[in-house]
């Protein structure tokens, strides 16, 4: 009698703990459910054409919306798309170029150390990648601290040791035979990394340059002190830029209707681009393990 | 070779920073000393500053996250790994991922005008009746505060300490499971039993990875934190992180300010607490899976 009680208890536990661990993905769900909708509601509702086009109104707050001009956020998107290109541009070569000496020159404990100070790296709060630029201007060019160059070189920082690790792992699994090969075929050291391994590693260096992008491109805080932000667009390498996020952080807190708006308007486009960046990266990976499995 | 060169370039860095930081914190250094680290007080017109409201700030909001968000991502853990099936598994993951992929400041403008009206309305006046004798949960009810950035960071982290600890369960040995259920146990024992106390380290690892990211947060924590720099009693009470409080007044110093080269001084606090952080974390993590695992964290 007793151990049938005891079984029914242990069964009735089985099924509670079971249970909670299906309320804990619904407890996850929920705000990920929240934002996607908001974000989906309140920015479609602001989306028309003026807000590619136009760069961002002065602040109005009138009872009826409608008679404050609405203005766009063309300034914002140009911002982080040079933002972005820029330090494409800095971090992708040097990263790879980096995960190059990890996997196929680095000898003894320095690759080691490398690599975990690498990791290390990517662990560090964003806005000290921002500190560490804005500090190095204050001694190199106390006069001109905040530009698109500074916000560029700050994501860079943020970028390089994704690039670099995931640039690794990408170089680790093509097999030796092939370097084998190409040695024996006399080629040099550096043509075989560059011809043959690179290339043959190339969609998995594409998709850890995405994966740094996804990673940089919603970032705020190190463009606070980098970056600025400017309410006019600007394209010039020492002059201060707006970007997307910024828009979104100084716009949110104001007490203005438009910006606020706009605010949600910025932040469907950047959530689209930020989940499209996160998608291309799952498909790339995907098909790499697909047909690692089929060579196996 | 070029490349040598390069690997060193992730050294270069790491010393500038730490280097650049010091340099532009020297002035605060000299004249605080380590009485900087226990000083709560942080006055700009007195140029009295001081780190310790701000330490405090980020202490709490990240305790808060690891009690809210660590029991949840380790039940999504085992509800992917142990219960589900596999034609729910790989879709369900990557929506918990999807969490990862929305830019903080996003789940900033959600919390302003999402998450702090539903706090401040429904789940501190709640908390206030069941719990309001216990001091942290008295006083004026914001919206913003100490509370409300936990509660962001909460399901930030979720992401992270999720996808860790699901490698953990995987990493455990099918035999383990099979032992645990040949002799009778029940799903959740062989879980509690055999699979969770097996992937422990891992798990632990995940749990000091999301703490790392949970001290770093910034945008998120700042627009809903309620920015008020000192240390309240009350959960409720509006306050700062060490990254919220460079991240609203890195404008405001002046160059060459004493308040410039404090706020600098922070970054460089924030800067080595990330770093002890997460060198044990990489430590505890490389530990179970070796040296595989992806930068991807």
């Amino acid at each position: 009698m007793t151990g049938f009680d005891r079984d029914a208890r242990r069964h009735f536990k089985n099924v509670a703990m079971m249970g909670l661990t299906v309320a804990c993905i619904a407890v996850a769900l929920i705000p990920l459910g929240s934002i996607l909708y908001s974000v989906a509601v309140q920015g479609a509702s602001v989306i028309n054409g003026s807000f590619f086009t136009d760069v961002q109104p002065a602040p109005c707050s009138p009872s009826p919306l409608a008679a404050c001009s609405q203005g766009g956020v063309a300034n914002a998107i140009v911002g982080t798309l040079l933002l972005l290109a820029l330090s494409c541009l800095i971090a992708i070569p040097l990263g790879i170029l980096t995960g190059i000496y990890l996997a196929e020159y680095g000898r003894g404990p320095m690759v080691g150390g490398v690599r975990f100070l690498a990791d290390v790296m990517t662990g560090f709060p964003s806005i000290i990648m921002g500190m560490f630029i804005y500090s190095s201007l204050l001694i190199v060019s106390p006069g001109r601290v905040f530009s698109l160059l500074a916000g560029g070189l700050a994501l860079a920082v943020l970028m390089l040791p994704f690039v670099a690790r995931t640039t690794e792992e990408a170089l680790r699994l093509v097999p030796n035979s092939l370097r084998e090969a190409a040695l024996a075929l006399g080629l040099p050291r550096f043509r075989v990394t560059g011809r043959v391994v690179l290339s043959s590693a190339r969609e998995g260096v594409i998709t850890g340059a995405i994966l740094a992008m996804s990673r940089a491109g919603g970032e705020t805080a190190p463009l606070i002190m980098t970056a600025f932000g400017n309410p006019f667009m600007a394209t010039r390498l020492d002059q201060p830029v707006q970007a997307m996020s910024l828009l979104i952080y100084r716009f949110a807190a104001s007490p203005y209707a438009n910006w606020n708006a706009l605010a949600w308007g910025t932040a469907l486009i950047l959530v689209i681009m930020m989940l499209g960046l996160s998608i291309a990266v799952r498909v790339l990976l995907r098909r790499r393990f697909r047909e690692r499995r089929i060579g196996a | 070779m070029g490349t040598g060169s390069a690997g060193v370039v992730v050294l270069v860095i790491l010393g500038l920073i730490v280097l650049v930081l010091m340099v532009n914190s020297w002035r605060s250094m000299q004249t605080f000393g380590l009485g900087f680290l226990a000083n709560p007080l942080w006055d700009p017109n007195t140029n009295q500053f001081g780190a310790l409201a701000f330490i405090y700030g980020t202490l709490v909001t990240s305790a808060l996250a690891l009690l809210l968000g660590v029991p949840i991502s380790i039940g999504i853990a085992i509800f992917l790994v142990e219960l589900a099936p596999a034609s729910v598994r790989t879709p369900l993951t990557y929506v918990v991922e999807l969490l990862a992929a929305i830019p903080s400041v996003v789940y900033g403008l959600w919390g302003i005008f999402v998450l702090v009206p539903v706090m401040a309305n429904y789940v501190d006046p709640a908390l206030q009746g069941a719990l309001g004798f216990l001091p942290i949960f008295q006083g004026f009810i914001y919206g913003y505060g100490l509370l409300t950035g936990g509660v962001i960071l909460a399901i930030m982290i979720i992401p992270t300490v999720a996808s860790l600890s699901r490698d953990a369960l995987l990493a455990v040995p099918q035999s383990q499971r099979e032992a645990a259920l040949s002799l009778g146990a029940t799903r959740w024992e062989s879980t509690r039993m055999a699979v969770l106390s097996y992937a422990r380290s891992g798990i632990f690892g995940a749990i000091i990875l999301g703490l790392g990211r949970a001290f770093g947060e910034t945008i998120a924590v700042t627009m809903v934190i309620g920015n008020a720099n000192e240390i309240p009693l009350s959960l409720f009470g509006p306050a700062q992180t060490l990254s919220s409080l460079i991240a609203t007044q890195i404008l405001e110093g002046l160059q060459g300010s004493l308040q410039l080269s404090a706020i600098i001084e922070l970054a460089l606090v924030l800067l080595l607490v990330t770093l002890v952080i997460n060198i044990f974390a990489r430590i505890m993590v490389w530990r179970v899976f070796g040296e595989r695992t992806e930068a991807m964290g």
